[in-house]
């Protein structure tokens, strides 16, 4: 990881995360630890806090979350409350990952709301015309 | 009778209680007793980011739990009332607790001399004792981590059943 780049932590339930983390490798070819995926599979809150202080970088850091209710998300906010550099955004999909993974070296409040958009941008209805 | 689940669940408010027990219970409250959530008005605005729009949180010290119970069951929004583990059910006034209240565990996560009740259930001698003094106060004590799965009774908990769900309805949740 370049010096100064944002790391991406996705915390997420059962295999999400590395579902995420591994499509968004396998689309775009980035460098391993540009993300880094966590399950809360049988990770109480402070194993959890834990996992994701332990991912971190030397850097800044986005803690990407689930659901908003969640735990995993809970214990981001717990960890991103400590931790100088850190935010965390929930709802997070494909989309908004792509974009993360080339933008790392942008101002982190400013990344935070271009990810936001972009996951945003990503979600589509299309109900087809009967008859 | 206003409250619609007691629960042992140590995330408290978090997804699986208000998405699948929300919805199922149809609840618009949720009441965590709890002292160091109760002293933390910062942890209390980041556990409420949870909750429904249309419902609401309350967080209350365990040694409210007497008059906060009784409130309850005198109110007619339909609330869940969750402990973030067995000791601090164990320490609620045992005058709280009304005949034909069942308490409900949840996720309670592996730790030291703790063993496998179910995958979402790991209890400890301690919590084997507490499991047996709220039975004595006529606590009706069961495991079931979603409405959709099947209940674990008493028995079964305290390491003396079968390794099957008991197949018992709760009364109460």
């Amino acid at each position: 990881m370049s010096e100064g780049e944002i790391r991406g932590i996705v915390v997420a339930h059962g295999a999400l995360a590395a579902n995420l983390v591994e499509a968004v490798r396998g689309i775009a070819g980035v460098e391993p630890d540009a993300l880094v995926p966590i399950s809360n599979e049988g990770l109480g809150r402070d194993a959890l806090c834990a996992s994701i202080r332990e991912a971190f970088g030397a850097g800044r850091q986005i803690v990407f979350t689930d659901l908003p209710s969640g735990s995993a998300h809970l214990a981001a906010m717990l960890v991103a409350r400590e931790s100088e550099g850190v935010a965390v955004v929930s709802g997070v999909n494909l989309p908004m990952l792509l974009d993360f993974v080339f933008k790392r070296a942008l101002g982190l409040d400013e990344l935070v709301l271009r990810v936001m958009e972009k996951g945003r941008n990503g979600i589509h209805g299309y109900r087809p015309p009967t008859g | 009778m206003a409250i619609a689940l007691l629960r042992v669940d140590e995330r408290l408010i978090h997804g699986q209680v208000v998405i699948a027990w929300g919805n199922h219970l149809r609840s618009r409250r949720y009441v965590v007793l709890d002292d160091d959530l109760a002293d933390s008005e910062w942890e209390q605005d980041l556990y409420r980011l949870a909750v429904p729009p249309k419902s609401e949180a309350r967080f209350h010290r365990v040694a409210e739990g007497l008059q906060v119970l009784r409130e309850l069951r005198q109110d007619p929004t339909t609330t869940v009332v969750l402990f973030r583990n067995l000791t601090a059910a164990m320490a609620v006034d045992p005058a709280a607790w009304e005949a034909g209240d069942a308490l409900n565990l949840g996720m309670l996560h592996h730790k030291e001399g703790s063993s496998a009740v179910r995958s979402y259930l790991y209890l400890d001698e301690g919590d084997r004792a507490a499991v047996k003094v709220l039975r004595e106060r006529g606590v009706r004590v069961y495991g079931r981590d979603l409405p959709s799965s099947s209940p674990v009774d008493a028995a079964e908990i305290l390491g003396n059943g079968s390794q099957s769900g008991s197949g018992e309805t709760p009364a109460r949740g």
